[in-house]
């Protein structure tokens, strides 16, 4: 199954990720001939046949919601792009 | 003495007739020598672990000889994908080119608290996605067997660095056969564990259903013995066991007498190597020399298992990787102009190549329209994998193949073509779909280049996997030879 550039660039968009035009062009030609081959997968019948998710059967696990005080911050806010006032600044959101 | 097994220094160490001090400087002499040509590590951490090396000495006098942990003293490589306190993890990824994790992941936990000296962190690719450390954003990783090979991956600097003596062992990852291909190609031994058995908590995540940490060692000896480091339930990880834990050293036995082995008949005919087939049907026989019973299974779902993966995989990364977006830690693209821009221009500038491309097909996986087609179809195909693992441990106790259809290939090989790479791994990808546990072991040489032998072993019965690996390898010397570099 072919995918069109436009393909590419609307899937782009919905992963948040910016591609050049080269990108777009590779990914096109690319990402076609890996669909085709997975396409492999329309030849097999499943009709009866449950999806496996893990491999492992798992369910959720839960804990209590308890407030604990976060011992290191300052480690956590290090690694931050930019802080103010133990906050991560972001580009204006909200005019 | 850094070429010495970590189970073999032990015994150094505690009868005094060497120190962590002195070891752990000759592996760091090992890696002043050779980090020119290899390029194993992202970081190489000489004070912090001559410090720990110094408080390994001081253990190994105060404690009787009995309680001392084996790996005290011994240096080890954690690829770098595995969260250190305080210690630059990057994934080689350039979106984490500078992130210092708050905490440590909880397999680094135990390594610490098992007195391993952790010396320093090991390449590999880009998020873990790639068979050959290429796809690092940082600089590749050469084959220390052939320096116009590559190691193999993701785990390639884990691996090299094994085979290279700049470490005694490693830590790995395996979503697809990231431990254990790499082993192959490097002559050393990979072991990916039953999924559930270790605990994920601080390793950054690729495909959460298939990723499983697993050692990578000199022998089947050492294997065992990180692995009970290793493995156990972790609260902090819902998708670790609770189960027993058994001592895998006990699984250390040299006999595989009577014996059920399966043989896969897709693993050993088109699309692998002669000279790797040729060296699996040695080690078949010398298994059936040794009183195990070879018999040909039929797994007919493992022609769509590659199909199946770069489904499944991509789709889960593009969810996982949703996280880089350049607000709380990692790269912040400098375009930044409003929010939007912000993300797609940092995750623009920060992912490589093949990250890039997962996430695309993983999107588009995942995608209206077309979930139901791609995404819950290789779920379904999943199924039909697990229930072929299924049919056949009913009849044996492990099954064999070759661990790849190559020996390592050239640098460049197959970069152009991301579907030729991708079908380097049909002999590791069903595995992980299944989740069962997998060792890769040396078998013999091509062009001077190492061959592995897959053992694959039921869920949670990683003791018959060591068990045959182990009567393999005492008759066999394959893991004795040393690269010359």
């Amino acid at each position: 199954m072919a995918i069109t550039k436009k393909d590419v660039e609307h899937v782009a968009k919905l992963a948040r990720l910016g591609l050049s035009e080269e990108e777009i062009e590779l990914f096109t030609r690319q990402l076609s001939a890996i669909l085709d081959f997975a396409g492999s997968l329309q030849k097999l019948d499943t009709k009866n046949i449950l999806p496996t998710s893990h491999a492992i059967p798992m369910k959720n696990v839960l804990r209590e919601d308890k407030v604990v005080t976060c011992q290191n911050t300052e480690d956590i806010l290090a690694n931050a792009p930019a802080e103010e006032d133990h906050m991560f600044r972001v580009p204006r959101i909200i005019e | 003495m850094n070429k010495k097994t970590a189970h073999e220094l032990n015994n150094l160490l505690v009868n005094k007739k060497i120190s962590s001090v002195e070891l752990t400087k000759a592996v760091l002499d090992r890696i002043d020598k050779t980090e020119g040509k290899v390029q194993a590590y992202v970081t190489v951490t000489r004070e912090d672990a001559l410090k720990q090396a110094k408080a390994a000495d001081s253990r190994i006098s105060e404690l009787p000889d009995t309680r001392i942990p084996l790996l005290t003293g011994i240096p080890i490589a954690i690829k770098d994908n595995m969260c250190t306190k305080g210690v630059l993890t990057t994934c080689s990824s350039k979106i984490l080119a500078n992130y210092i994790p708050p905490y440590n992941a909880t397999v680094v936990e135990k390594i610490k608290a098992a007195g391993a000296v952790i010396v320093g962190k090991a390449n590999m690719d880009e998020f873990a996605m790639g068979s050959s450390t290429e796809n690092s954003g940082l600089h590749p990783t050469y084959n220390p067997w052939d320096l116009e090979r590559v190691p193999g991956g993701s785990s390639g600097g884990s691996a090299a660095a094994v085979a290279a003596n700049e470490c005694i062992l490693a830590t790995g990852s395996d979503t697809g056969g990231s431990i254990r291909q790499p082993a192959s190609f490097c002559g050393v031994v990979g072991f990916k564990p039953t999924y559930g058995r270790v605990s994920r908590y601080g390793l950054i995540a690729f495909a959460s259903s298939l990723d499983q940490i697993g050692p990578l060692t000199k022998d089947v000896t050492d294997t065992a013995i990180l692995m009970n480091v290793l493995v156990g339930y972790d609260p902090k990880d819902s998708t670790s066991v609770n189960q027993p834990v058994p001592d895998y050293q006990k699984a250390l036995i040299d006999n595989v007498k009577n014996l059920k082995i399966g043989y896969i008949k897709e693993l050993l005919g088109q699309g692998i190597d002669q000279e790797v087939k040729a060296s699996i049907e040695q080690a078949m026989k010398k298994l059936e020399e040794l009183g195990a019973k070879l018999i040909e299974v039929s797994m007919p779902s493992f022609e769509h298992a590659v199909a199946t993966y770069y489904l499944i995989a991509p789709a889960e990364a593009s969810s996982n990787l949703a996280r880089y977006d350049g607000v709380k830690f990692g790269h912040r693209s400098k375009e930044a102009k409003d929010l939007l821009t912000m993300y797609y221009n940092t995750r623009r500038e920060g992912f490589g190549a093949e990250v890039k491309r997962r996430i695309m097909l993983g999107t588009y996986a995942l995608s209206a329209g077309y979930y139901d087609a791609y995404y819950l179809k290789a779920l379904k195909v999943r199924t039909l994998i697990k229930q072929d693992f299924d049919r056949a441990f009913m009849k044996y106790d492990v099954l064999l193949s070759p661990t790849a259809p190559s020996i390592a290939f050239k640098f460049g090989e197959k970069t152009a073509d991301p579907l030729a790479m991708y079908i380097s791994d049909i002999a590791t990808i069903p595995i992980n779909l299944a989740g069962l546990p997998a060792i890769s072991l040396p078998c013999g040489f091509s062009k001077k280049a190492p061959i592995g032998l897959q053992i694959i072993g039921r869920a949670f019965d990683e003791e018959t996997v060591l068990r045959a690996a182990f009567t393999y390898e005492q008759n066999t010397d394959w893991h004795k030879q040393i690269p010359e570099l």
